[in-house]
């Protein structure tokens, strides 16, 4: 007697439930703005439900459920009268972002190019090139990569006060948190990666009498990049949390760290997700960025083909 | 193939061999992670002698010592690798300081042994006390996100509507830095009125719900075509088919997101106690250590949080391998 069998034969509807059950908080209290907030979550729910019974509108079908999402901000925000101290709404958050890009993008290129783009690149530079300097010993091999692992499932992150202290409150400091926290997940993926090449692979470049530097470069770099793509696509995301936190612990008057603590002293809340607005933004645009090279490079990997 | 031949064929005498192969297998593994170890905390060492220099050759100078450049202010500006190759004699005061810019093992260690063992666990200077007001937080925010996050994925794998909605924003929202904001969530909630547990448990929510999400949409979908398709001439119910093939697929799915959300969890939980200074909890810690100068709490604060994560995800790697072995799943 299983599980299965004790409970009651339900026809569930999925959609149904889903549309019934998200929304339950709120029937506790009906009055008429949730009832006219609830009519917009319904109908756009209804209207993407019957979308979604056609193929190839997947990015129509996301497009009005972020719509609708920002759509019911703004409504709950308005009608409840929401302090802006708490919530501002979409709007004044656009508005603040269309009247101060001229700050934001001194913070961006602060927090990002500065300390994030350029600990990015050192680190994962520097994890590949441990990758293949521990490569010809099976041995090391066999130990940096448990604590290769264990490293980086650690709050790396907590290292950012001692970093500040080292290297001072300029953007060589956040570079240096990025550093660290992108560093092991390269190091372990890239030292996966260079085992990836099978042996009969192996042994045709050996037929070849190909020196060990020409098998690297022609046939286990090449192997290895699904892998290395995969930590940096990790590293990607640690690299702007890192260069933003490290800001939290002592910054120069620029930064989106700095901009974003400073704001939420002065309740300015309209900028503090104007910053937030910013940092999603580099961080698509970062990630899709690096899986768009990852494309390219390894176009011959079956993950990517079809 | 072999474990099932070896009854039939009696050779009991293969068994011994094969456990030996493998406790050389892990004790060489052992061995090499050792020697990884052993080189890190050497590197330490050699580190911490050029970082502390300074300090050092000052109080020797203070006390009578002849230094190489005479007075600090003419060393300000010189590296600490040539000071200390200058004043090589003055490397052993290097190691035991008060407040060095880069504390030794030994002194780490000390520290963390101090704060653990010797002190009550009640005491605000215990580590122990600590920890557990950020773990707290952690297994509350790890909770709730990994049940949020396991009915959204059966939601999406049962709605085609929700799918499509739902799952590019959860994978989109992955590369945003969400911990970065994290701060404010907490300073938010804490004009509202919340203080405390909560604030942090959501952040902790918030990290690990994401990963479980996507990781068990992948779990409940890999049963194979033909599973389902068996499932479906047995006419089973979608309800049937959940609890038979689906969810005991998702196992090792879910676990290894487990592992990822809990390590989330756990610096979320840090991070949210970094604003509005929190004076509990590791992340208040590593506060207060970087506003007084004090390195040794910082890293025993540090290493406080390192153990306690490693020791989750071993927890949960526990609990996998006993679930994925008494469900006939290993590999």
């Amino acid at each position: 007697m299983s599980v299965a069998e004790t409970l009651p034969r339900l026809p569930i509807r999925a959609d149904l439930a889903a549309m019934l059950v998200l929304p339950l908080l709120g029937w506790l209290v009906s009055d008429w703005r949730l009832a006219l907030i609830l009519a917009v979550w319904l109908g756009a729910w209804a209207f993407n439900a019957e979308l979604a019974k056609r193929s190839n509108l997947g990015i129509i079908v996301a497009a009005i459920f972020g719509i609708t999402l920002l759509v019911l901000w703004e409504m709950t925000v308005r009608l409840y009268d929401v302090s802006f101290v708490i919530l501002p709404t979409p709007t004044d958050i656009a508005v603040k972002f269309a009247a101060s890009t001229h700050i934001l993008w001194r913070d961006f290129v602060q927090t990002f190019v500065k300390g994030a783009l350029s600990g990015y690149v050192i680190g994962c530079v520097a994890a590949v090139i441990m990758a293949v300097a521990v490569d010809r010993s099976p041995f090391l091999q066999a130990g940096l990569l448990p604590v290769g692992n264990f490293m980086a499932a650690l709050p790396i992150i907590g290292t950012a006060p001692i970093l500040v202290m080292w290297f001072g409150f300029g953007w060589q400091s956040k570079a240096a948190v990025v550093v660290v926290m992108v560093f092991f997940p390269v190091l372990v993926n890239a030292v996966q990666g260079l085992n990836a090449a099978d042996k009969m692979q192996r042994d045709l470049m050996h037929t070849y009498g190909a020196s060990y530097w020409q098998g690297l470069f022609k046939l286990r770099l090449p192997a290895a990049m699904p892998f290395i793509f995969n930590g940096l696509k990790i590293a990607s995301t640690l690299a702007l949390i890192g260069a933003i936190v490290a800001e939290f612990f002592g910054s120069p008057t620029v930064g989106m760290g700095f901009r974003i603590s400073v704001s939420v002293g002065q309740l300015q809340l309209d900028m503090v997700w104007a910053e937030i607005t910013v940092a999603a933004l580099a961080g698509s645009a970062f990630y899709g960025a690096v899986a768009y090279t990852e494309k390219r490079v390894t176009f011959w990997h079956p993950s990517q083909r079809g | 193939m072999s474990d099932l031949a070896a009854p039939i064929l009696g050779a009991p005498a293969t068994k011994p061999s094969k456990a030996r192969a493998k406790a050389i297998y892990i004790a060489k593994r052992a061995a090499a992670v050792l020697t990884v170890v052993m080189a890190l905390v050497a590197f330490w060492y050699a580190a911490v002698m050029p970082m502390n220099i300074h300090t050092a050759v000052t109080n020797a100078e203070r006390a009578g010592a002849v230094i190489e450049p005479e007075g600090a202010g003419n060393r300000r500006d010189l590296g600490g690798v040539s000071l200390l190759l200058d004043n090589f004699e003055q490397a052993g005061a290097t190691f035991n300081q008060d407040r060095p810019r880069l504390p030794s093992p030994h002194q780490v260690i000390a520290e963390l042994w101090d704060t653990t063992v010797m002190k009550k666990v009640t005491s605000k200077r215990s580590l122990v006390y600590h920890g557990w007001i950020t773990l707290s937080a952690t297994l509350l925010g790890f909770g709730i996100g990994t049940v949020a996050g396991i009915l959204l994925a059966i939601g999406i794998v049962h709605s085609r509507a929700m799918d499509m909605s739902v799952m590019p924003w959860a994978i989109a929202s992955q590369t945003i830095p969400i911990l970065a904001i994290a701060p404010m969530i907490i300073v938010v909630l804490n004009s509202v009125g919340l203080q405390g547990l909560i604030p942090k448990s959501m952040i902790s929510a918030y990290l690990s719900f994401f990963p479980v999400v996507v990781g068990m949409v992948a779990g409940l979908r890999s049963p194979e075509v033909s599973q389902l398709d068996l499932m479906h001439t047995y006419s089973a119910s979608k309800l049937q088919t959940f609890w038979r093939l689906r969810l005991p697929a998702s196992m090792p799915f879910l676990f290894t997101s487990l592992k990822v959300g809990i390590a989330a969890s756990l610096i979320g939980a840090i991070v949210g106690e970094l604003p509005t200074g929190a004076v509990e909890g590791l992340g208040a810690r590593l506060l207060a250590g970087s506003y007084y100068g004090q390195t040794i709490q910082i890293w025993s604060a540090l290493f406080g949080a390192a153990i306690l994560a490693a020791s989750m995800v071993a927890l949960i790697g526990w609990v996998q391998k006993l679930t994925l072995t008494r469900m006939g799943m290993t590999q």
